[in-house]
């Protein structure tokens, strides 16, 4: 792999010419409650194919409830879901073949060698194999993707944590998904771990033409790999969009600090550029040091976490209106 | 190819390989094994010392008779109970839920590991039985055929009993030393390691309601003397009650099975996985 970005780019303009694409997860006015405490508020959204859908939210915010419910693993207490053409508390097997879920291990099938399980949980796929989609994944050709070849023959409970997650991520994808669940894929990833992987979500994006439905609570993870950011607070979206798109919503200027004879100046502005233009026209070239600081997804994310955090939830609704 | 079919082959493969790995645990070797060891070496013990029973059949061929059923206790339920409710917690079960017909593989993988676990935990009392110990032994091949089915029948009737414990308790720890009193208890009060007889007559009601005595008369009738029999309760081996009542609590047993593991499956979910971690965690430190 030569650029993570060029295959992020290339589907970027994909979907910018092709329109929309297929809605893959439908969700409208989910709610769950966990006896008194609601947890999801009424959730709506849509995962197109092959879009890297992440949601972005706090601890408790109800990402992983959400994720378990378009899984198939939790029933919803109110809502509409459709998750490639079935309600998830009623998918049978052939739907549930053309899910992938990362699931975190911890210590299950520690006296597995690597091979025989990724090998063992491929087997179930193949009568779920089709001409455009062949199933499962040749063993070897995935352990090679997922950089585990060395480790092929290792006992599972030898392997490093991030081994491990490796091994969590061959084992969801080994079914070729049309659709991927990933919850806190990267927790515990070193840098290098994390580009690795983050590679991987554009391939299987772009070449395979899955959807990829991420939880994080990393913007900077967010910013990275998402085509669309769903911010999830308090049991709701709060905020859709690109992560440009929503960097663009918070109402805050650009700021702008230059320094003229050795003082150090800092102006906001909501048209940095002009700015700048009016600087130089008086200045010259006695500007130094200059640097113009955009709003930042971090931005957007503490604002509405905020807002939501103040009892402002329904202003916060007011604000994810305004974004679709 | 039928996907179903496909998942039981998986599954059988599946069990074969837990099966191997047991043999590479140490630990887990010993405490499926250390009861047949345990109860061979007693056996030749009380034969060489000539200890007398006052039966018609020598005492370490008895107790040898009441290993093999103890052993299905513990494997059918003990054993069943601890692994169900320790790949529910670590993930295992939740993992097999993630893939198309993945429950149906787990299940016959865990028939296929019990049963090779069984079978070699039998074949370690009964072979060296025939070979050393006086009076335990088959008197035909009618006798290997009964001790095949009883066991057969036996754990049908326990395995469910495990499973059903096994999804409704919580924490697997706990759960197994909860699990293994009672087991005992079981066995104490089924004339399996002492004769029936010498029990007070309402521990007696209840043992005859339970499989395990039941269990263990039919294997007392297929590796102990004919003349045996007559020292039985009804003073012979009752080989149709034997079948009627394991039969009974292998049918109630997998009907409760099959309407509460689904159920149990279902709750089954990441995040409870996850919180069962940071429980385990927050132990170890």
């Amino acid at each position: 792999m030569t650029s993570h970005m060029a295959p992020g780019l290339a589907r970027a303009e994909a979907l910018a010419s092709g329109g929309q694409g297929e809605a893959v997860v439908r969700v409208s006015g989910l709610r769950m409650d966990y006896g008194d405490s609601r947890v999801l508020r009424g959730v709506d959204l849509t995962a197109r194919r092959g879009e890297i859908l992440v949601l972005l939210g706090p601890n408790g915010a109800g990402k992983t409830t959400t994720v378990e419910i378009l899984e198939g693993f939790r029933r919803r207490s109110a809502g509409e879901v459709d998750v490639l053409g079935s309600d998830p508390d009623h998918g049978d097997e052939e739907w549930r073949a053309r899910i992938g879920v990362v699931l975190q291990s911890w210590r299950d099938h520690g006296s597995w060698r690597v091979r025989d399980l990724l090998h063992h949980f491929g087997r179930y796929y193949a009568p779920h194999s089709s001409a455009q989609r062949v199933r499962p994944h040749d063993t070897d050709a995935l352990l090679e993707l997922v950089g585990l070849s060395e480790h092929a023959a290792k006992r599972v409970r030898t392997l490093s944590g991030g081994q491990r997650r490796r091994l969590d991520v061959a084992i969801g994808i080994v079914g070729r998904p049309e659709l991927l669940f990933l919850d806190e894929p990267t927790a515990g990833f070193d840098p290098r771990a994390r580009r690795d992987f983050h590679d991987l979500v554009f391939r299987l994006a772009d070449e395979e033409d899955t959807t990829i439905v991420l939880t994080t609570h990393d913007l900077d993870e967010a910013a990275k790999i998402a085509d669309r950011i769903l911010l999830l607070a308090g049991g709701r979206i709060v905020a859709d969009g690109s992560p440009d798109q929503l960097a663009s919503l918070v109402e805050q200027d650009s700021e702008v600090t230059w320094t003229v004879d050795g003082q150090r100046h800092l102006h906001s502005t909501d048209s940095p550029a002009r700015h700048i233009a009016e600087l130089y026209a008086v200045h010259g070239d006695g500007i130094t040091e200059l640097r113009v600081t955009r709003p930042s997804l971090e931005d957007v994310y503490l604002a509405m976490v905020q807002r939501h955090e103040d009892g402002e939830a329904e202003l916060a609704a007011e604000f994810s209106k305004e974004t679709r | 190819m039928n996907a179903r079919f496909n998942a039981v082959r998986a599954g059988v493969s599946r069990g074969w390989i837990e099966f191997r790995q047991s043999f590479r645990s140490g630990q887990e070797m010993f405490s499926y094994l250390y009861v047949p060891v345990l109860f061979v070496g007693m056996a030749v013990v009380f034969d060489s010392l000539g200890v007398e029973g006052g039966d018609a059949a020598p005492i370490g061929a008895v107790v040898l008779s009441g290993a093999v059923a103890f052993t299905l206790v513990m494997l059918g339920v003990t054993a069943v109970l601890q692994v169900l409710a320790t790949e529910r917690e670590d993930g295992t079960l939740l993992r097999a839920k993630a893939v198309p017909h993945g429950l149906v593989g787990y299940t016959v993988a865990k028939v296929v590991h019990m049963t090779a676990m069984s079978v070699t935990a039998i074949a370690l009392m009964v072979v060296p039985g025939v070979l050393f110990v006086e009076g335990f032994g088959f008197q035909g091949r009618a006798d290997a055929v009964t001790l095949l089915w009883v066991c057969v029948l036996g754990m049908f009737a326990l395995a469910p009993v495990g499973a059903i414990l096994g999804s409704l308790i919580d924490n697997p720890r706990l759960g197994a030393s909860l699990a293994i009193l009672p087991s005992i208890a079981v066995v104490m009060v089924s004339g399996v390691m002492f004769p029936f007889g010498i029990l007070p007559d309402w521990v007696q009601a209840v043992g005859l309601l339970l499989p395990v005595y039941w269990l263990g008369l039919g294997v007392r009738s297929a590796v102990l003397p004919d003349s045996h029999a007559a020292y039985e309760l009804a003073g012979s081996w009752q080989l149709p009650q034997v079948a009627g009542v394991l039969a009974v609590w292998a049918l109630v047993g997998f009907a409760v099975a099959l309407w509460l593991l689904p159920r149990m499956a279902r709750r089954t979910s990441g995040s409870r996985v996850q919180a069962a971690r940071e429980e385990a965690m927050k132990r170890a430190h």
